[in-house]
């Protein structure tokens, strides 16, 4: 239990701590890199939870996804004339208000503890094996969304192809 | 301390011990594997390749790696120093992460992940960010330049690889890379004879993902000097180069997992018992190979002058024939020699592989950019779509209609192959407009670095 807790906080610090330098970098590029870190110390909690399968897809998927914005950062913008230029944060007054709605909520959630979920209980024991688990619940119970999002998805690429060539 | 018993610790030590012998021994094969190459490129061109460290250059890879340690270690002066410290050591940390979940052999692996292949593939794509940070962070037009080639190429063959991997995960029925390998031995067949396109475009497109020639684009020394990593210098260029050469051995290790059987012997399912002796004929395999090379070892030390170079031969020797008693000695013990021949089986099997890919690397010349990704997005990813749903029917019509494997494979294979004639012969016309001058109009935004 110890060592949960070690590695649950380790995780949880990573991920706040590089979400807060993800915002707070003027250099697109760190901010790039910290929002990997906080998306890989998500993952190590997906993992901690034996929740393997969605260890696996947050890394494949989120920060291999990000490989792209890479791309788009180091192509798209001058990052000179980026880190020299002001910030245009002229909502200070929301995002201040949204930071203390939210506090509240947090403050609220850990005074009633964790009953306030109305959660499952925790297996006692490991996990079964959950990619099979969800891929049966995928293509059994949410047959039907899973192929509408999958045909959206599909219309999307071929959109962004057609509209990315200017002759087909 | 903490309240932490022995109890507690147990599982760790025998996966703690795993990681050290692979951290510890990895460095050294990674060496021996380059003079393997530099020695079998030389040979192919027939030349003679590294004769002076140490007999045959035996010792060649320990003088390259003082070499490189002792090396000054160059930060460029615009570079951003703390991506360029970070690049190298994040390629070689996830390059080695890979290696948890890659089975040795029945009991020789760190952790059989019930998403072991998933991992390896996550694990190994996040080590191109090492790649694309250190161009970046150089500040230098060509490393730039290397690793954009190296992103785009990256996502191009990305999609291949996966799609081959799900048709050989279709037949194995598991993301575990155990059960997968335990699934071969039950159905005594190699997933590589079911399907070898599967096999052949995981090939290619691991090839291309590790950034060897023919498609090393990335670092191209004809074009970029050395791509991405042509402002690194001394150690922390041979942590690029470590985690090139581990991640050669990462796909190589997926791809004998998957396709050629794992830690199986070749032939695992034919059984020799002759004169009444208590293991398998092919069983002594190992030993005789062993021996052989001990045999062969001793007859080039006997051609050497020096005596100071025949004496270092012969402990090659001495280790070889140390090797084929253990092999042999293994026979005898049931309860270790499944580890041991099939720790030796994995091994050689990734040699073999990587022996294809330095014969790839010495046979064809480099692709250009634009054959590269032609290759990538018009041959292999339809070619792999074909082979999946074509392997998927097939499976369906075994498990439904209870046809035999064997037929429905062919099936699908000659499909496949079909599929992949009609692409070499038309795909060019069909999916390729004609270029016109629009084509090259510059696009908005592209072209401002940095």
């Amino acid at each position: 239990m110890m060592l949960d807790s070690i590695i649950f906080y380790f995780f949880a610090t990573l991920a706040v701590v590089s979400a807060i330098m993800m915002v707070t970098r003027r250099n697109a590029v760190h901010s790039a890199v910290y929002l990997i870190t906080a998306l890989l110390a998500t993952a190590g909690i997906f993992l901690q939870l034996q929740a393997e399968f969605l260890f696996v897809v947050q890394i494949i998927l989120y920060v291999g996804g990000i490989m792209v914005l890479f791309v788009f950062v180091i192509m798209l913008v001058n990052l000179d004339v980026a880190v020299r230029q002001m910030k245009f944060n002229r909502q200070s007054w929301v995002a201040g208000l949204l930071a203390l709605v939210l506090g509240a909520l947090v403050f609220v959630v850990y005074r009633k503890g964790g009953g306030a979920f109305n959660l499952m209980a925790p297996p006692v024991t490991t996990l079964q094996p959950n990619a099979e688990q969800v891929g049966t619940v995928l293509f059994q119970k949410y047959f039907l969304p899973f192929e509408i999002a999958s045909i959206l998805l599909l219309v999307a690429m071929i959109g962004a192809v057609v509209m990315a060539k200017r002759k087909i | 301390m903490f309240g932490i018993t022995f109890n507690d610790i147990r599982p760790y030590i025998f996966p703690v011990i795993y990681a050290l012998v692979i951290v510890a021994f990895l460095p050294l094969l990674v060496g021996y594997i380059t003079l393997a190459e530099r020695k079998i490129m030389a040979h192919m061109q027939a030349r003679l390749g590294p004769m002076r460290v140490g007999p045959h250059g035996l010792l060649q890879p320990i003088a390259d790696a003082v070499k490189l340690l002792l090396k000054e270690d160059i930060t460029p002066k615009n570079a951003d120093a703390l991506m360029f410290w970070l690049a190298p050591l994040l390629s070689v940390t996830m390059g080695l992460v890979a290696y948890a979940a890659l089975p040795f052999g029945p009991a020789f692996q760190i952790a059989d992940l019930d998403v072991g292949l998933l991992f390896i593939l996550a694990v190994s794509s996040l080590g191109i960010y090492g790649i694309v940070l250190g161009g970046w962070a150089s500040n230098s037009h060509y490393s730039l330049l290397g690793a954009l080639r190296s992103a785009a190429q990256l996502v191009s063959y990305e999609t291949a690889a996966g799609l081959a991997l799900v048709s050989g995960l279709l037949l194995g029925g598991s993301l575990s890379m155990k059960t997968l390998v335990e699934t071969q031995d039950q159905m005594g067949v190699w997933f590589v004879f079911l399907a070898p396109f599967s096999f052949f475009i995981y090939m290619v497109a691991s090839i291309a993902e590790t950034n060897r020639a023919p498609f090393d684009l990335p670092e191209a020394e004809s074009e970029l000097v050395a791509g991405y990593m042509t402002e690194y210098s001394g150690f922390r260029w041979s942590l690029y180069f470590l985690a090139e050469y581990a991640n050669m051995i990462v796909v190589s290790g997926i791809a004998v997992t998957l396709f050629l059987g794992g830690w199986m012997r070749p032939l695992a399912a034919v059984h020799m018992r002759v004169f009444g002796l208590p293991y398998d004929l092919l069983d002594l395999l190992p030993a005789l190979i062993f021996l052989g090379l001990a045999a062969w070892c001793t007859k080039l030390a006997l051609r050497l002058g020096q005596q100071i170079q025949k004496l270092v031969m012969f402990l090659v020797v001495g280790l070889f024939v140390v090797l084929a008693g253990v092999m042999a000695w293994s026979l005898t013990s049931p309860a270790l020699m499944p580890g041991i021949h099939g720790g030796f089986w994995f091994v050689v099997k990734i040699l073999l592989y990587l022996y294809g890919f330095l014969w790839f690397r010495f046979t064809f010349p480099r692709y250009r950019f634009d054959q590269l990704m032609k290759l990538g997005w018009q041959f292999l990813i339809p070619l792999a779509l074909v082979n999946l749903v074509m392997i998927g029917i097939g499976l369906v019509l075994v498990q439904q209609s209870g046809w035999p494997l064997g037929i429905t494979m062919i099936g699908a294979n000659i499909v496949t192959l079909l599929m992949a004639l009609w692409l070499v012969r038309h795909g060019d016309k069909v999916m390729t407009a004609p270029r016109t001058a629009e084509d090259d109009l510059p696009v908005a935004g592209a072209g401002q670095i940095r």
